[in-house]
């Protein structure tokens, strides 16, 4: 899609302005926007990549992030690969969006990487170049996010509904200074990274390769100011020493369910930090920030006319309907990404208490365990693979770690073995073929033998929301 | 079995199934360098629930996170008292 106005990143980033004293901050190397004035680090080969379809598939997030500075407006498509997208998966996605580029940190294409039209190198190190940054396209973004089995769904968005619950003037006695435990190339952590862009700030990325303690040591010596996070990455910080490392204005927490015990202990240890949890996903937009410092949300919020973003809860879950919604997805996965009246079902299920709503677990028991979905059925698929078990049901146990962890109930054929009292034994075999067969964060933290599973009218096993 | 001893046998027994390296145990041991990620604690944590009957990282009470081993005990042997 060309663009109708002169609104791509590098416009609103010049737009704001300072740009030479704003700084991106990986594990290994920073750079400063101003260095992008006069300067590539696409070694002078952005022309070849106008208007094309482009993976942008990084180790590390500092050169992803330049690539997406440089590249809005000039792409026709950026594609956000995400650190941990198995290789299996990478031809469907280059077949799906049509990629004709990849844009890497590595010298030379992987040789087992299927062939695309160019390979361009993107490295920290900005290179002089007489860069022409005039954008025409309104370039399409496209998220991964994992599905149910087999490959990743992609999502359409652009730059403005990714954009659109950034708000600026941020009030502020200095310059704001944005990190994130996420990635950038999901997501959570690309609003994280948006909002540093466009709200003039300056960023510290975080790195897989790092532990807890040394990004907290390096965010807390870049100065962060803002800083974001799921429960479980928050989690993790507080049981860190380097946790006093920062001293933030504004702590939030997404992409889980923030519980009273977390939100108390956050506000505990960063006494002069405002503490907000935000409700979004990859397909609805950002929906909203809670500050009041409580678990869940005030009702209030649901149906109100005219909003940015209007919610409603229809069968249980909670539905957005806003401009920050993505677009569609990219392919043929037989699914409409909004209803027919626009509002995206999140499939998160909701209860109201009082007069708040507060989170209650995925629609069809899908389990995160810190921030990993895990389908009870693929697990299950697994245990009834065991020759003595006759059927399984995989649900979800709340743990102040991780959120959730996964844990199954077993039904046998026969009756345990006397020898095996409490089928210890038992266990450990099935615990191991689990483990063989799925990551570890599917694996059952416990499994009970129970004498019966609650089967309903249609047959199915009866699932409980969290 | 002491709330202590319980929960040694824990961390062994989950670096052992998680395939984790378990660093030398001691009470000064800062437990994000005992060789345990988040996973192991959070499945460390839902079993000592169930030996115990006390989850107190739940209990949203003052005292803040343990960070070493030894307040990890402690932790622990307050919330069964």
């Amino acid at each position: 899609m060309l663009q109708s106005s002169g609104g791509s990143l590098w416009n609103s980033l010049t737009a704001a302005g300072h740009l030479s004293d704003r700084f991106l901050w990986g594990a290994d190397a920073s750079v400063t926007l101003g260095d992008l004035v006069s300067g590539s680090s696409l070694g002078g080969r952005l022309e070849e990549l106008r208007g094309r379809s482009i993976l942008v598939a990084t180790r590390n997030q500092l050169p992803a992030a330049l690539a997406l500075i440089e590249l809005d407006g000039i792409a026709r498509r950026l594609v956000l690969c995400p650190p941990d997208l198995p290789l299996e998966h990478v031809p469907v996605v280059i077949a799906t969006a049509a990629v004709d580029a990849v844009v890497s940190d590595r010298a030379a294409p992987d040789a087992a990487a299927p062939r695309v039209g160019a390979f361009v190198t993107c490295s920290p190190t900005i290179a002089p170049a007489a860069a022409e940054r005039t954008g025409r396209h309104q370039t399409e973004w496209i998220l991964l996010t994992s599905g149910t089995t087999g490959p990743p769904k992609m999502v359409v968005h652009t730059l403005s509904s990714l954009a659109g619950a950034i708000k600026g003037g941020m009030t502020l006695a200095g310059p704001a200074i944005w990190g994130t435990f996420y990635d950038i190339r999901r997501y959570g952590g690309l609003q994280i990274f948006l909002r540093a862009l466009l709200g003039g700030a300056s960023m510290v990325l975080s790195s897989a390769e790092e532990s807890t303690g040394d990004f907290l040591n390096r965010a807390g010596a870049h100065g962060v100011t803002h800083i974001s996070g799921t429960p479980s990455h928050w989690r993790r910080t507080l049981m860190s020493p380097a946790a006093q490392r920062i001293a933030p204005q504004y702590v939030r927490l997404s992409g889980e369910i923030a519980d009273q015990a977390i939100l108390d202990h956050l506000k505990a240890s960063y006494p002069q930090a405002r503490i907000a949890h935000a409700f979004a996903s990859t397909e609805a937009g950002v929906a909203f920030a809670v500050g009041d410092g409580l678990a869940g949300f005030p009702a209030s919020l649901i149906g109100q006319q005219g909003a940015d973003v209007e919610m409603k809860v229809e069968d249980g879950s909670l539905r957005i309907r806003s401009t920050r919604t993505a677009v569609r997805y990219l392919g043929d996965h037989g699914e409409t990404l909004a209803g027919s009246d626009g509002f995206v079902d999140t499939g998160d299920m909701v209860e109201l208490r009082a007069d708040r709503y507060y989170f209650a677990g995925r629609r069809g028991g899908i389990i995160n365990v810190g921030g990993l979905k895990v389908h009870p059925e693929e697990v299950e698929a697994v245990i009834n693979c065991h020759p003595k078990v006759r059927m399984s049901l995989v649900r979800t146990r709340k743990n102040p770690i991780t959120g959730a962890l996964v844990v199954a109930d077993v039904v046998l054929k026969t009756d345990l073995d006397s020898a095996d009292g409490r089928g210890v034994e038992l266990e450990r075999e099935i615990l191991q073929v689990c483990r063989e067969a799925l990551p570890r964060h599917k694996v059952p933290a416990a499994i009970s033998f129970v004498p019966a599973l609650a089967v309903a009218e249609t047959g199915k096993v009866v699932r409980h929301n969290a | 079995m002491s709330v202590r001893s319980t929960i040694v046998s824990e961390f062994e027994r989950v670096a052992k199934d998680q395939k984790k390296t378990l660093a030398l145990l001691s009470d000064d041991l800062v437990l994000l360098d005992s060789g345990l990620d988040s996973l192991c604690f959070a499945i460390i944590v839902a079993r000592l629930e169930d030996t115990l009957g006390v989850d107190p990282f739940s209990a949203g009470e003052d005292a803040g996170f343990p960070m070493t081993l030894g307040d990890f005990i402690r932790f622990y042997e307050d919330a069964a008292k």
